[in-house]
Order: C-alpha cells, then sequence, then structure tokens
C-alpha cells in the first residue's frame, strides 16, 4: 500500500471510530476480515441471497442478546432467555390455533414472554435472589412449562397472515431483518440516549453510588428483566412463523449462552456497567458470519462449535490485556506499520 | 541514621503512559536504616514510583539497584523475593479467613499430614502480634472481612515484616486510622528503622513526616524537585514545594451563615443514634466531630434516606419531609458525599461527563432524551470551575487521582445545587492542594447559601473550616462549640468524656463476644 492511501484509510477509520468507538471500531474490523477471508475462499460468501440467509439466522439471536446487553450492562445476567423464547412460542402458536386471529397470536406470544421475564425480576427484587441462581431456575422452569403445554411435540400455525411475519418482506427487506434493526435501533436509543439507560449504566457499574445517587434498583431490575422476556417474546413471534409452528425447545435452547457470548464479543463486561448495543450487534454478526462460512465451507457442524467458543476466548483474552496494559495494541499496530 | 552506600537506588526512572508522563528521570537512594518519606499532589508521580518498586510497572527507562547490584523486577514475586514489600493503601487479605490464617498464609502450621494446628497458629499469631503492641488492637481469630481498614493495614504489615523485609514502602498509611493506631504504626516503623530495615513513607500529612522521617522527597508533576534532611526543612517549605505556591492561610475564611433555619432535626433516633436534634441556617458551615464509630456517619446517612429512621422529625425551610430513600433525600434539595467515595459515591467504570450529570438527568432531559448538548455544557463548566484535572470529560473516573475523583462527586452535588450538603470526610487521603480546593469549594457553597454539614476526623480541619461544631459520642451529640470558642482541646474533651466509664462503647467489643 502506497503511504498516502494508508494515511487516507487510517483517517477514514479514526472517522468511523470516533462515531462508534473505538473497541467497535476493532469489532468491525474483525467482521471486515473475516468476510475477505470466507470469501476468498468461497466467493458465494458475498451473494445477496447468502446475505440475507445470514440475517435471517440471526434475527432471533440479535433480538435476544438485545435484552441480554441491558440485562448485562445492568449488573446481572438472563439464562433463561432461550426457554421463555420457546415459552412463548407454544403460547403464540396455541392462541393462533385455536383464535384464528394473527394480531392475538402476536400479542399473546409478547405478553407471555413479558409475564415470563417480570417473573424473573419479581423472584429476583422481592426474593433478593443472585439473578444467576434465579435465571438457571427459571431456564427449567419455562422450559418445562413450554413441554407441558404441548405434551412434548411441536403446534402447527395454519396461519397465512401469521406465517407472512417470517416468510414476507417489506420491499426487499424480510420482515425479521426488518423487525430486528427496528429493535437494535430502539435499543441504541434507549441505552445511550435516555436518562432510563444512563442509569442502568450507573446501577451496573457501582449499585450502591447508584441508590445513594436516588435511583430505584428494585423498579429497574423488574423493568429490564420484564423487557428482556419481552423481546424474547418478540423473538419468538419470528421463531413460531418461520417455522409455521410453536416449537417449546427447538430452535430456542442454547440462546441464553450465544446471546451471552454476543455481549461479551462485543464488549460488555460481566461485572456491568460497560456495553453498548452496537457491540453486542457486531457481535451478533461475527457469529452469524463465522457459522454461515463455515457452513460454506463445508467444515463439519462440531467444528462450528469449536470455532464459536474460541472466538469468545479471543475477545476476552484481548479485552483483558487491553485493560491491563493500556496502548498495547497500538504499540503493536506501529511496530507492524513501521517496519 | 544513613549509611554511606544505598540500600537501594532508583536511578534516572522513567515512565509514561499514553498521554502522561507519570515519572520523569527520578533518582532516589534509601539507605539502610532511615525513613524515607516521598510527599507530592495527586498525581505527581507518588503511586507509580511505588507500582515500579513493586514490580507491578516496568520503568520505560531507568535502572534499579540493591546494594550496588542491577536488579530488574517483572513481577511483585521478583519484587518480594528481593526484599522489597509495598503496601498499598487498601491491602488485600483473604476475607473469609482469620488474621492467624493471613498472617501465615502459605506457610499454615500442620499436624497429623495435613490438617492444620490451629492452636499453634493462633498462638505464634497472638505472638507476632504482641510483639508489635498490637495484641489490644487486633485478635488472630476476627475474620479478615470484619477488620477495619486501618486493622487490615497493619496486619499487612505484619505480613511484610515475616517474610524478612529489607525495603518496605507504606502508602498513606495513615488515611484511616485513629490517633492510637498511628502511635503503634510509628512505634512500628521506628523500631523497623533501628533494625536496618530502609523505609519509604508516602504520605500527606506533613506534620507526621516531620515527626517521623529522616529525609523527605518531593516529587511535581512526575519529577523529584527536592529531597531535604528533615531537620533543614519546615511544613511551609514542603507546601511550598509539593504545590509549586506557598500555602497561606489555607483556612482564612469568613463566615456566612445567616439568621434562618434551612435544616432542622428533631428528636431523632435511628440505632445506633439516640435524640438527635440540631438545625443548620443558611449559608452556615456545621461541623460534625468525634471518634471514629461515634455515629457521625450512621447520622449522615440517616438524613440521606439511606438508613431507617425510628423517630424524629426532619424539615427543610420549615417543610417537614420524609425521607424514606436517597431519591426522597435528594428531592427535598439534600445532597450527600459519602465518606467512601470509591465504594459509595463513583462510577468507577464511567466517565467524568456521566458521573457529574448523574443527579441531574430529570432536568437535563427533555421527554425522556438527555440534552447532550447542555450536558456537555454544564459539566464542562464544572469541570474547569473545580480544576478536575482529567484528558477529557470522557475519561473513566476510575483512571484519575483520589484528589480529581473526590472533585467529581462535589461536581455532581453542585450540579444538583442542593440546599443542605452533607459532606463525610471529603478530603481524606487528598493532597494539601486539593484539601485547599475543597475549603474553597465548601465556602463558596455557604456564601451561595447553602446549609452545609462536614463531618471530618481531622481537628484542625473541622476547626478551620466550620461556623460551628458539634461534637458526637457514642451516638449523641454531646456538644455544641462555636467556631471562637473551640479547640482541639475542648473537642475531644467532649468527644471523650464520661462514656467510657458509664457505657458500653459503641464500637469495637461487638465482635469480641
Amino acid at each position: 500500500m502506497k503511504q498516502g492511501d494508508r494515511a487516507m484509510a487510517l483517517r477514514s477509520f479514526s472517522r468511523v471510530g470516533a462515531v462508534i468507538g473505538a473497541q467497535n471500531l476493532s469489532l468491525l474490523i474483525v467482521l471486515i476480515a473475516l468476510g475477505a477471508l470466507i470469501t476468498s475462499q468461497t466467493p458465494d460468501f458475498l451473494l445477496a441471497g447468502n446475505l440475507e440467509n445470514i440475517g435471517l439466522a440471526v434475527a432471533l439471536l440479535g433480538l435476544v442478546s438485545m435484552g441480554q446487553t441491558v440485562v448485562i450492562v445492568s449488573g446481572g445476567l438472563d439464562i433463561s432467555v432461550g426457554s421463555t423464547v420457546g415459552l412463548a412460542s407454544v403460547t403464540a402458536a396455541l392462541v393462533v390455533a385455536n383464535t384464528g386471529s394473527a394480531l392475538a397470536g402476536v400479542a399473546a406470544g409478547i405478553i407471555a414472554g413479558a409475564l415470563a421475564g417480570a417473573f424473573n425480576g419479581g423472584i429476583i427484587t422481592i426474593g433478593r435472589i443472585n439473578p444467576v441462581i434465579t435465571t438457571l431456575a427459571t431456564l427449567s422452569v419455562f422450559r418445562g412449562v413450554g413441554f407441558l403445554i404441548t405434551n412434548g411435540s411441536a403446534i402447527s400455525v395454519p396461519n397465512v397472515a401469521f406465517d407472512n411475519l417470517g416468510s414476507g418482506s417489506i420491499g426487499i427487506v424480510p420482515i425479521p431483518i426488518a423487525i430486528l434493526l427496528l429493535v437494535v435501533a430502539a435499543f441504541f436509543i434507549f441505552l445511550r440516549f435516555t436518562d432510563i439507560g444512563r442509569n442502568i449504566y450507573a446501577m451496573g457499574g457501582n449499585p450502591v453510588a447508584a441508590r445513594l445517587a436516588g435511583i430505584n434498583l428494585d423498579k429497574y431490575k423488574l423493568g429490564i428483566y420484564t423487557l428482556s422476556g419481552l423481546i424474547a417474546g418478540v423473538a419468538a413471534i419470528i421463531l413460531t412463523a418461520r417455522t409455521t409452528s410453536g416449537q417449546p425447545a427447538s430452535g430456542s435452547a442454547g440462546l441464553e449462552l450465544e446471546s451471552i457470548t454476543a455481549a461479551v464479543l462485543g464488549g460488555s463486561a460481566l461485572t456491568g456497567g460497560k456495553g453498548t448495543v452496537i457491540g453486542t450487534f457486531l457481535g451478533v454478526l461475527i457469529l452469524g458470519e463465522l457459522d454461515n462460512g463455515l457452513i460454506l465451507l463445508n467444515v463439519p457442524t462440531f467444528y462450528q462449535l469449536v470455532a464459536r467458543g474460541s472466538l469468545l476466548l479471543i475477545a476476552v483474552l484481548v479485552q483483558e490485556f487491553r485493560a491491563r496494559r493500556p496502548g498495547f495494541f497500538l504499540k503493536l499496530w506501529g511496530r507492524m506499520t513501521t517496519r | 541514621m544513613p549509611t554511606p552506600s544505598p540500600l537501594f537506588r532508583l536511578q534516572g526512572i522513567t515512565k509514561g503512559f499514553l498521554n502522561v508522563q507519570a515519572l520523569n528521570d527520578v533518582t532516589l537512594d534509601v539507605h539502610a536504616g532511615e525513613v524515607l518519606a516521598v510527599i507530592g499532589e495527586n498525581g505527581a508521580g507518588k503511586s507509580t514510583l511505588l507500582r515500579v518498586l513493586n514490580g507491578d510497572y516496568r520503568p520505560d527507562s531507568g535502572q534499579l539497584s540493591y546494594e550496588g547490584t542491577p536488579v530488574t523486577f517483572n513481577s511483585p514475586r521478583d519484587a518480594h523475593r528481593s526484599g522489597v514489600r509495598v503496601i498499598y493503601q487498601e491491602p488485600e487479605l483473604v476475607p473469609s479467613t482469620t488474621v492467624a490464617e493471613n498472617l501465615y498464609i502459605g506457610e499454615l502450621p500442620r499436624r497429623f499430614g495435613r490438617l492444620v494446628d490451629w492452636h499453634l497458629l493462633n498462638r505464634s499469631a497472638l505472638a507476632q502480634l504482641t510483639a508489635f503492641g498490637y495484641e489490644s488492637l487486633i485478635s488472630p481469630s476476627t475474620l479478615a472481612e470484619k477488620l477495619t481498614p486501618a486493622q487490615r493495614q497493619l496486619v499487612e504489615i505484619l505480613r511484610a515484616l515475616k517474610s524478612g523485609v529489607k525495603l518496605l514502602a507504606l502508602d498513606e498509611p495513615t488515611s484511616s486510622l485513629t490517633e492510637e493506631e498511628v502511635g503503634k504504626l510509628f512505634a512500628t516503623v521506628e523500631r523497623l528503622r533501628d533494625q536496618g530495615v530502609g523505609i519509604i513513607y508516602v504520605s500527606h500529612r506533613i506534620r507526621e513526616i516531620l515527626r517521623l522521617a529522616d529525609r523527605v522527597a518531593v516529587l511535581r508533576d512526575g519529577a523529584l524537585v527536592a529531597i531535604r534532611p528533615v531537620r533543614e526543612t519546615n511544613e511551609d517549605e514542603l507546601v511550598r514545594l509539593m504545590v509549586g505556591r506557598p500555602l497561606q492561610a489555607v483556612f482564612a475564611r469568613k463566615s456566612h451563615a445567616q439568621t434562618d433555619v434551612v435544616f432542622r432535626v428533631e428528636g431523632l433516633a435511628a440505632p445506633p443514634l439516640r435524640n438527635i436534634s440540631f438545625e443548620v441556617h443558611r449559608g452556615e458551615v456545621v461541623g460534625l466531630a468525634g471518634l471514629v464509630g461515634a455515629g457521625r456517619t450512621e447520622l449522615a446517612k440517616a438524613l440521606f434516606g439511606s438508613a431507617r429512621v425510628k423517630t424524629g422529625r426532619i424539615s427543610i425551610e420549615g417543610h417537614p419531609i420524609r425521607l424514606r430513600t436517597p431519591a426522597d433525600a435528594i428531592a427535598a434539595g439534600i445532597g450527600f458525599s459519602p465518606e467512601d467515595r470509591k465504594a459509595e459515591a463513583l462510577i468507577l467504570v464511567r466517565s467524568v461527563r456521566e458521573n457529574i450529570s448523574l443527579c441531574i438527568l430529570d432536568r437535563l432531559r427533555r421527554w425522556r432524551f438527555i440534552r447532550r448538548g447542555l450536558e456537555r455544557a454544564v459539566v464542562t463548566r464544572l469541570v474547569s470551575t473545580l480544576q478536575v484535572k482529567t484528558p477529557s470529560i470522557e475519561q473513566e473516573v476510575g483512571k484519575l487521582s483520589g484528589g480529581n475523583q473526590q472533585k467529581v462527586v462535589l461536581a455532581r452535588w453542585l450540579a444538583r445545587e442542593p440546599m443542605v450538603l452533607i459532606l463525610d470526610e471529603p478530603t481524606r487521603g487528598i493532597d494539601v492542594g486539593a484539601k485547599a480546593e475543597i475549603y474553597r469549594l465548601i465556602e463558596q457553597q455557604a456564601a451561595s447559601g447553602v446549609a452545609v454539614i462536614f463531618i471530618s476526623s481531622e481537628l484542625p480541619e473541622i476547626l478551620g473550616v466550620s461556623d460551628r461544631i458539634l461534637v458526637m459520642q457514642s451516638g449523641r451529640i454531646t456538644g455544641e462549640l462555636s467556631a471562637q470558642d473551640a479547640t482541639e482541646e475542648a473537642i475531644l474533651n467532649l468527644a471523650m468524656s464520661d462514656h467510657l466509664a458509664k457505657d458500653r462503647p459503641v464500637d469495637g467489643g461487638t465482635n469480641a463476644r
């Protein structure tokens, strides 16, 4: 690369960095580099159809991860999100099957998710129980209730209007992707620009100080877990519509760990007070890109699990290193480029 | 007394971070059997110096040498192996184990193979404590998490001594100690000096240094400004060297107290507090004095809705208020800067901006959106008024020095513009320059009509800042002194009189049972 080109590339990168933050900039670089790597192996990657596939594949995880990010930023953790999606999915399917109304199904799914979340929040605040323990318990409870409702099998949803939510498009954008983008935008604004978002960062960073600054921690926790459940309900609608059936477990099991992975990959600290919606969104895209690339390259499924876990470990190690030795990566970059 | 060849030498030590030069070509000798005090304002480089000594940081350039031999510390373990021990302000003990276990961690006495010999362990620990005269202060079987900060520090020092320390560095060791504990600590330091240990003593308290140290090194902005034998210097000179300007009458202030009552407390009871009644006038600074554990912090918390109140009436400008949560107190016009700023006030991982605007978000928002331009303007103004030293308002608060962190807490409340401002030990652990600025701020607040309640354990400070002083003891107010009548003796009399004989002590002996 010529000197001038590099300077220009650096300048435009630093401008992007100023808007989305240095942490997210490095995620964006990883996303692009990974994409380039995959494209160099298989040109199919960049086809519009394939990109749409990635979008559809990550819609569910993307939604759930938004709720998870808010929970993690507030200093908590929601391990029950996957089960909540399953419970909301069978609820929605049941209502659609019995009423024939798509709208009633959507409402029922979202309400079921929100109630499940509120249940978590209630236990955590009233019982003063650790959120990990609480949601670990409800992970099992919600899943069990989902199976009980359906007697273990899926409930089919023969409703064109409802199923259209999974397979239809607005213009050229598939509905699940449109919903994901809308929700990401809403969460971005919520966490970054509202006083509630600010207070959530404060309570995650130091709950004692947050209380002494006048924040009602119980009210916030209740709201945050309800929100996480509600978004899981929205994700459940998409899952149900895409598979045209209410699924107690299929498609939603494992979402809890994947959403935590995406948030941590995106820079959220499990100790609370740190994390961004954009970071999590980039984390989700990287995970989706990785899965998709490995499929295109015909890598066996088992390796995908290894790759995903390794990516998380690397991300955490990089964060830790950055915290311990500020400037390390800048120096490394300097050494690599001034040779 | 100093011997000719140094025990330990730092030669041309330089250490920089991204955009700060924390240490710049510092050369220092420490001799066996001397106490070398290191003083300087916050950010002068004292902490970095200690971290270099402890092997936490590697200097960018420069050389450490021990008895003339160059040494390199890549980790604290290397430093320990060479006999160098740094005791930080917040010593780390294993919380759920006893003092004795912490003292002998890694070398617990055993019997029957792998079982811990508890009897021998406690006996050796007690012997160790007794050897340094700490037996009345610390019991070997107390859990580390129940210790006061002072006791933790003493345990940490004992632990260092056991490992055959040659150079002991103490970081602000007295910032949270009582008079008695300070006495014990000094006796320990003097004894170690006589045994030939080299001691580096970092402190803000110039009087202590004049009492204890043999030589004083002054750091300013990362550079060594002067080294003076203690006999040839004095308080004024040291302050001038540290701050770079003379400290003329830090406490010169005039009273802004007006006649009308802003804050009134009647018959307040909230265990351990009993029958607390007092009032604060507009523009008045009321000092709350008392020994550690007298109930001052508990009172502050009760007045801020953070501790449960059993009975009592509180009113602001004649209007009775109910304080069930801190949010109630803030809404009623009360501000509170707690004693432990890191644990109770600051969101360390968030920015200066977010920390300062935390309590005024309700005023900055339009609908629910924060007006970021307005926020930035308010924060920038406060940062410059309070002279908070930070590269930008987006800097993480955890990366600022102690004095600047305290200013951020104060800025949060100045932004809120409360009618009553409660400050609990606002100058703890910060340097002379920042202290003077905080005194000035308190006076400005009083001048603008705020009723200030000022809690401090440093008597000169409470005498210098307050218009009126309330003295507490065992959860009660035992006396009131006007600024004219108050002396250190008068305060101590009220703080310590009668109760020791009649009542049981409120703190201390509680976990002995």
